[in-house]
């Protein structure tokens, strides 16, 4: 419940926070340089003046559409991977090599190499922004659909030999409607479970990139990003990466929890 | 079982070959050009001898088999040569760094120490706080033990290394001065003062690693443990009047221990590819570090030969975990 709770705050602050705290981030105020607390910037400011609260709120915006976006991408695969390779038997051979294939990447240096190698391509094509946003979102959402495929076909191979199913066949109802009236509905659990704790990873790979140097531009906050930049400043400024890692953290953290809670709610045998 | 793993191993080849073509047309299309930095005032023309030079010139299923030649047939020779004390043939052609002009194995192996030591190390710490940790949680479920145990795992996975290891820094760096931020690689132990500051330097950077390694596995380990302490053959145990010690550390532990065991194996390839953040915050020169500044500098031969070893950890750990759970459990059968 905690976690519920800490998750809708922190969605509404970076949802509303930036039209009730409208100081813009990107505003050079360079007298406010390197300040620290105080009633005109709550949070400090940067070393070009720039207020941490309005970038705090941004950066949120932008780490958590960037996870949204990706873990929609990675249900959307996973579903259709996974139903299809449960449902049609001459599917499932090959697509579940497939999955194992993708398993057997590693990961995280392949993002590294694709984001640093389709950077600047995709940034010409769409503007520098928008351009990084569907790199990041589509390079997330294309390597964490595994999870969800495996787990969806597990599940569509159980429910197909069921009377309902197999009622529903037997009455001439075309496969395609079998499909979204009577598998679709019945792995929707999973599919909401392995959601909300890909939206974790997702906030987390994000942030890892913009760690790395390897995220969003330098001007174009996100939470990750402010934590790379602070770690320049540790010496000087220790508080400065309290902001952003704890917002990480503690969204993480509760997203975690409604997870855990989920499952536990959707599926009484997992208990852990 | 020997058939399994045949089987297994013969289907690992293709996959890794599989995998290292993906890697490679994943690089070769890529939109980057590495003669990028050098400076403007090169002409065209040499910029074109430039990359002849760095073999660009071929077509890409011949760069793609010379980079198989090199790498699965000539560096194994070369392992060969040197494990047998002979000079080598100087002739073989190896796969060379773009950066540095060098056979991008001596690299690898001048790197894998400092990453063997922190992470192998500090896996190796991870298992051994998780083990006792998910038994005792599990042992005593819901009580204070169990529920701080269990939030601490919870906050340690959650909380992603690249902030616990900069909040390390900010308080034992900054703040208390106790531990060194940067951690030097050139330091030699000799002594016991050495050897002092070669444990404080690595102290946390293992630490941070250790903890998030600690935080999965305890949770699975204690989820391992609950489902078995429930099953019949532990209330028989108890009904025959065994003495509590012995059913949990010899009946229970050993049959929870089988999904954990292999849950470790798996883990230790994403230890590798976790530890390029951890590597990066703390300044350790390892393979993580090593993979960063080679994509930062288009070093494509580097990348391609470090992505490749990493998809190799993974496909041979689970080959480890697949045929350890065989092994371990003998209700399970591949046939």
């Amino acid at each position: 419940m905690i976690g519920a709770g800490l998750l809708v705050l922190a969605v509404l602050a970076v949802v509303f926070g930036p039209h009730l705290w409208n100081i813009d981030p990107q505003l050079i105020d360079i007298r406010a340089r390197n300040q620290g607390s105080s009633l005109a910037h709550p949070l400090g400011a940067d070393r070009l003046g720039r207020d941490t609260l309005a970038r705090m709120l941004a950066g949120g915006r932008v780490s958590l559409a960037v996870a949204g976006a990706a873990m929609g991408l990675a249900l959307t695969l996973g579903a259709v991977i996974g139903v299809a390779s449960g449902y049609f038997r001459r599917l499932d051979g090959p697509l579940m090599r497939l999955t194992d294939l993708f398993l057997a990447l590693p990961l995280l240096p392949l993002l590294l190499v694709i984001i640093a190698l389709f950077r600047d391509a995709l940034r010409s094509a769409f503007g520098p922004e928008s351009g990084i946003f569907i790199l990041i979102a589509s390079v997330i959402g294309a390597t964490s659909w595994m999870k969800t495929a495996r787990i969806v076909r597990g599940e569509v191979l159980a429910i197909k030999e069921r009377e309902f199913v197999v009622a529903s066949n037997a009455l001439g109802a075309p496969t395609r409607r079998i499909i979204i009236r009577h598998i679709i509905p019945s792995v929707v659990s999973p599919i909401m479970i392995s959601a909300a704790l890909g939206v974790g990873d997702a906030i987390i790979t994000e942030s890892a990139l913009s760690f790395l140097g390897l995220g969003f531009p330098p001007d174009f906050p996100t939470w990750g990003r402010l934590l790379y930049d602070s770690t320049d400043y540790l010496q000087q400024y220790p508080e400065r990466v309290l902001w952003p890692g704890l917002a990480i953290s503690l969204t993480v953290l509760s997203i975690n929890y409604v997870g855990d809670g989920l499952r536990d709610a959707l599926d009484p045998q997992a208990r852990g | 079982m020997t058939t399994y793993t045949v089987r297994r191993l013969l289907i690992a080849v293709p996959t890794l070959i599989f995998i290292s073509l993906v890697i490679f047309l994943l690089l070769d299309l890529a939109p980057s050009d590495p003669t990028a930095n050098l400076p403007l005032t090169i002409p065209p023309e040499v910029r074109q001898k430039i990359r002849e030079s760095l073999g660009l010139g071929e077509p890409i299923h011949i760069r793609y088999l010379l980079w198989c030649k090199q790498f699965f047939i000539n560096e194994p020779l070369n392992v060969i040569d040197a494990l047998l004390g002979q000079s080598g043939d100087s002739e073989r052609l190896r796969v060379l760094s773009w950066q540095t002009r060098s056979p991008v194995v001596d690299l690898i192996v001048e790197r894998l120490p400092q990453t063997l030591w922190v992470v192998g190390l500090s896996y190796v710490i991870g298992v051994l706080i998780a083990i006792p940790i998910g038994i005792f949680s599990a042992y005593r479920q819901y009580s204070w033990f169990d529920q701080i145990g269990t939030f601490v795992s919870t906050v340690g996975f959650s909380v992603p290394t690249f902030f616990t290891g900069v909040l390390m820094i900010v308080v034992f760096s900054v703040g208390l001065g106790w531990f060194p931020s940067i951690y030097d690689t050139t330091h030699r132990v000799t002594d016991w003062s050495s050897f002092l500051l070669q444990a404080r330097q690595m102290a946390m950077p293992v630490f941070v690693l250790a903890l998030y390694n600690a935080a999965q596995i305890s949770r699975f380990m204690r989820a391992s443990m609950l489902e078995n302490l429930h099953r019949d053959y532990v209330r028989t145990a108890r009904g025959k009047g065994f003495r509590e010690r012995r059913i949990l550390f010899v009946h229970v532990l050993r049959n929870s221990m089988i999904p954990v065991v292999t849950i470790i194996a798996l883990g230790v390839p994403q230890v590798f590819g976790g530890a390029i953040i951890t590597e990066q915050i703390f300044k350790v020169n390892g393979l993580g570090q090593l993979l960063i500044v080679a994509i930062q500098g288009g070093d494509l031969p580097t990348v391609q030969t470090l992505t490749f070893i990493f998809a190799g950890l993974i496909v041979a750990f689970n080959l480890v975990a697949d045929i350890l759970y065989g092994v371990l459990d003998p209700t399970i059968r591949y046939d």
